[in-house]
């Protein structure tokens, strides 16, 4: 046996199994969006399914993201042949109802999808308590870097993207997020930055559960 | 009850491998042959226990006993009993039973082929065995248990993933994979075993695999064909290689185990290239280990991924056991390897040969690299990259074309001296048969260099491999004025590796057609149709009758009769269905194919009306296709011809230095 040579070999095998335990670490799933911590893009889309009660907006209605200044806003892309979606879905409209009277405004972005579908949808999952606004040519998707669907975005009262969500959500990650963004917003003075969590990425929360 | 046998079948089993691999140094150290028959009875009883786990768990899934989680986890009531069977492979817990089930059979062929044999070597290829099999055991006792109890029992299951259990080939393409890629142990098995008891330097050890690597190439290489059938198929695209992480990993060894096939040759007629060699033998059994590793642990983003969990840790550490010990053991040895001929002529087979392991090497780590590329770039920049067919395409049409050059060379030119005039007598078929395959593909509209340049050199090989046989059977009905079958038939059983090998390059050839013809010439339109309408892609006209729809045991089958028409006349009819499973909300495409001779016409239902009155179906015009199934099944006949059991040409004094055996076996 030649040792000399038998360990350098060896040696050569160090960075081979380093990079597959630190591709361990990682998910090659979870894609990362700039966006958190930045400004949101803008966006004025129409209303096409109008929410119940109290979180209704007439259909037809152009909601602005400039306009929804001062609230916390949640921004869930979904569409009717997502199946992800159907997931959330349930959980996500009861979660809305329950911050009905606070400044939060839950909207639906529907994606690559026509609105008679869409309706068809709601109607078949037992309606959406928040309005749902049509993206037409998915433009407002692209300016978000959407990468499928369900992704839902939270967005701070000043309009900054404070959190970005890829799959479907979660009762109590949908609260919790709420909940820290309308303390942040209530508890900072209109100079100080709110402090909500920025520049991090929820890991989906079910594997290959998302439509891309 | 079939649990717990199962369960502690696994236990045991685990016991058995690992004091059988613990006393195997032991007995060859003290020089104990007697202790070695231990060694080997713990081979066989391995089998006999992951025998009977394996089929206590295919008695489970048949028997819908769905206490045991594996079958909670895949058994349904609804399925077809065929398809039941068939799910043992279908997830992860029992694909890795059935892969412990193939290595205790290839472990114990071996210790039975070998049990008499002298020397060192075979204790400790079983040693080796024996340690990967504890590896696998430790997996079924741990991250990948497909036998803990389900409490309370369910009365039903899911099912299979829908798309496992939509097509025959669900029961051929995986079990051939288990057989290929494991069968890959057993070559690195005897090549540990020649490391550890320094007979790496003779040659005989590695006469002794040959016919191992063979047998399990010929499957790898069905295997990859029938999962290239399996996705063309099932999945609805109309192709069928997409370079994905998991087809990638099952061709990556492939290329490696390929070259070995052909450098072998250099080795046992000049004694050059034993080190190359032995390289590339450990290195197709690491790459099938990175490869499971890659596809099972998550680490790279596929389609095909399996579930995920800590079993990535396991193979991690397995990886880095086998890579250290391997590297060691092979650069350890390197001194003893050295080249006991050296290159006589540029122009001789030995050069072909080279250059066909540089071409497969280059071939190997281009798919290598695009597969981990993605893993490398986030380690070093951060960045999501992925690596998609475009890079994959570029990269290996170039090394393809120049392969299929030089299996046309290859076969005509001589061993030691450059080439002579009897080179061009071999060549001439080869070369008209080429040029016949350009004019007529420049004819039909190829523009593409590399399309045309495929089509150029794959009848310049098969113009020449073919010749190899009509040469030598000629000269057997000149000289022994036999018929000309027997002359042909005797010919291939006096050489069966050598024309073995030639019949495979004939089937690569015809793989090689049928992929460039389709690649290049494939057309398809999509189109909404009313009953009586037609469509008419590449001159191939379907009329889309009515739609239909059928309730069957385990799913429902929406349907659409495509009649094939030639003129008026209705020469076919062609009924693409949609299949809903129950635990899919989505429905499973399940196209249909008319083959001809001259290519598939290929018919996918992608929408319906509820009421029956339109359809919209996608009509491919695949030319060729079917003759990379056909050429799939020439592969493997060349296969069988070259392992098929017969005189042994190979001298069997083993003690006798490599260097001072003469060489007479024949041509190769």
């Amino acid at each position: 046996m030649n040792w000399k040579r038998a360990w350098i070999a060896a040696a050569a095998a160090a960075p081979v199994i380093g990079l597959f335990a630190w591709g361990l670490t990682r998910d090659p799933n979870n894609i990362p969006s700039p966006l958190p911590g930045r400004q949101a893009p803008p966006f004025a889309l129409a209303v096409f399914s109008p929410g119940q009660a109290g979180l209704a907006r007439p259909v037809g209605d152009t909601v602005r993201l400039a306009d929804l200044k001062g609230k916390v806003v949640v921004l869930n892309f979904w569409a009717s042949w997502c199946l992800a979606c159907r997931d959330e879905h349930a959980s996500l409209s009861q979660v809305a109802a329950t911050y009905e009277g606070q400044p939060v405004q839950f909207l639906g972005v529907l994606y690559n999808d026509v609105p008679d579908k869409g309706l068809g949808w709601i109607s078949e999952m037992g309606g959406q308590s928040y309005p749902s606004v049509d993206d037409p040519g998915a433009r407002v998707a692209i300016d978000y870097g959407l990468y499928g669907v369900p992704e839902t975005f939270f967005l701070d009262a000043t309009g900054r993207v404070a959190f970005k969500n890829t799959g479907p959500v979660t009762p109590g990650m949908v609260r919790l997020k709420v909940d820290s963004l309308i303390a942040a917003a209530q508890a900072s003075a209109p100079a100080a930055a709110p402090a909500a969590p920025s520049g991090d990425t929820a890991v989906p929360a079910t594997k290959g559960g998302k439509a891309q | 009850m079939t649990r717990l046998i199962a369960s502690n079948a696994i236990v045991v089993a685990l016991a058995v491998t690992a004091l059988g691999a613990l006393l195997a140094p032991i007995a060859v150290r003290r020089g104990r042959r007697d202790w070695l028959n231990l060694v080997y009875a713990a081979v066989y009883t391995n089998f006999v226990l992951v025998t009977i786990s394996t089929l206590a768990l295919v008695w489970g899934l048949v028997s819908h006993d769905f206490s045991i989680s594996y079958v909670a986890q895949v058994g349904s009531r609804a399925t077809p009993t065929f398809y039941t069977i068939i799910s043992l492979w279908g997830a992860l817990e029992g694909s890795i039973v059935f892969w412990a089930w193939v290595l205790g059979m290839y472990a114990a062929a071996v210790v039975w082929f070998n049990r008499k044999r002298e020397g060192n070597l075979v204790p400790y290829a079983a040693a080796t065995i024996l340690v990967v099999a504890v590896f696998f055991h430790i997996l079924l006792l741990g991250p990948a248990n497909p036998f803990q109890a389900v409490f309370p029992v369910p009365f039903d299951g899911p099912g299979p993933n829908p798309l496992l259990q939509n097509h025959i080939l669900m029961g051929v393409h995986p079990p051939l994979l288990y057989l290929g890629y494991v069968g890959f142990t057993v070559p690195f098995a005897f090549a540990m075993g020649a490391m550890f008891s320094g007979e790496v330097a003779s040659d005989e050890w590695i006469r002794l695999t040959r016919r191992w690597t063979l047998t399990a190439w010929g499957f790898q290489s069905a295997a990859i064909i029938a999962g290239m059938w399996w996705s063309y198929e099932v999945l609805g695209w109309g192709g069928y290689w997409a370079w994905d992480p998991v087809e990638n990993a099952s061709f990556i060894p492939w290329l490696t185990a390929t070259a070995f096939l052909h450098s072998v040759m250099v080795q046992e007629r000049r004694g050059m290239l034993k080190l190359w060699n032995l390289n590339l033998m450990v290195g197709t059994f690491v790459l099938t280990i990175l490869g499971t590793f890659l596809t099972r642990s998550g680490i790279i983003s596929s389609v095909h991924a399996f579930t995920q969990g800590t079993i990535g840790y396991y193979f991690l550490g397995f990886i880095a056991l086998v890579l250290v010990v391997t590297l060691v053991m092979v650069a350890g040895n390197s001194d003893k390897l050295g080249s006991e001929g050296r290159l006589d002529a540029p122009f001789s087979r030995e050069t072909a040969f080279l250059l066909n392991n540089l071409f497969f090497t280059v071939f190997m780590f281009t798919v290598l690299i695009g597969t981990l590329f993605p893993l490398v770039a986030e380690a070093a920049r951060g960045i999501k990259v992925s690596v998609g067919t475009p890079f994959f395409n570029r990269m290996s049409i170039p090394l393809m074309v120049a392969l299929l050059f030089l299996m046309g060379v290859g076969p005509a030119l001589p061993w030691r001296k450059g080439a002579g005039p009897e080179v061009k007598a071999k060549l001439l078929p080869g070369v008209v048969l080429g040029v016949v395959a350009g004019v007529l593909v420049l004819v039909a509209g190829a523009r593409n260099i590399y399309a045309v340049l495929a089509f150029v050199f794959a009848g310049f090989a098969l113009g020449v491999n073919v010749e190899e046989f009509v040469r030598g059977a000629n000269a057997r009905v000149k000289a022994h004025g036999e018929g000309w079958l027997t002359a042909l038939s005797r010919l291939v059983a006096g050489n069966r590796r050598r024309y073995g090998g030639y019949v495979a390059h004939i089937g690569i050839v015809l793989v090689a057609l049928g992929v460039t013809a389709s690649s290049t010439f494939k057309t398809e339109q999509e189109a909404t149709l009313k009953p009586g309408e037609s469509l008419t892609v590449s001159g191939h006209t379907v009329r889309f009758k009515n739609a239909w729809g059928r309730e069957e045991k385990q799913r429902q089958v929406i349907g659409a009769t495509m009649e094939v028409m030639d003129g008026a006349r209705v020469v076919g009819v062609i009924e693409p269905r949609m299949n809903y499973y129950p635990t899919s909300s989505s429905p499973v495409p399940t196209p249909q194919v008319r083959s001809m001779l001259s290519g598939d016409l290929y018919l996918n239902l992608m929408a319906f009306k509820q009421d029956g009155s339109n359809v919209t179906v996608k009509v491919i015009w695949e030319p060729l296709v079917p003759w990379i199934w056909f050429g799939g099944f020439v592969v493997c006949f060349g296969a069988i011809i070259g392992v098929w059991p017969g005189r042994e040409r190979a001298p069997r004094a083993a003690a006798v230095p490599a260097a001072a055996t003469p060489r007479t076996e024949g041509q190769s």
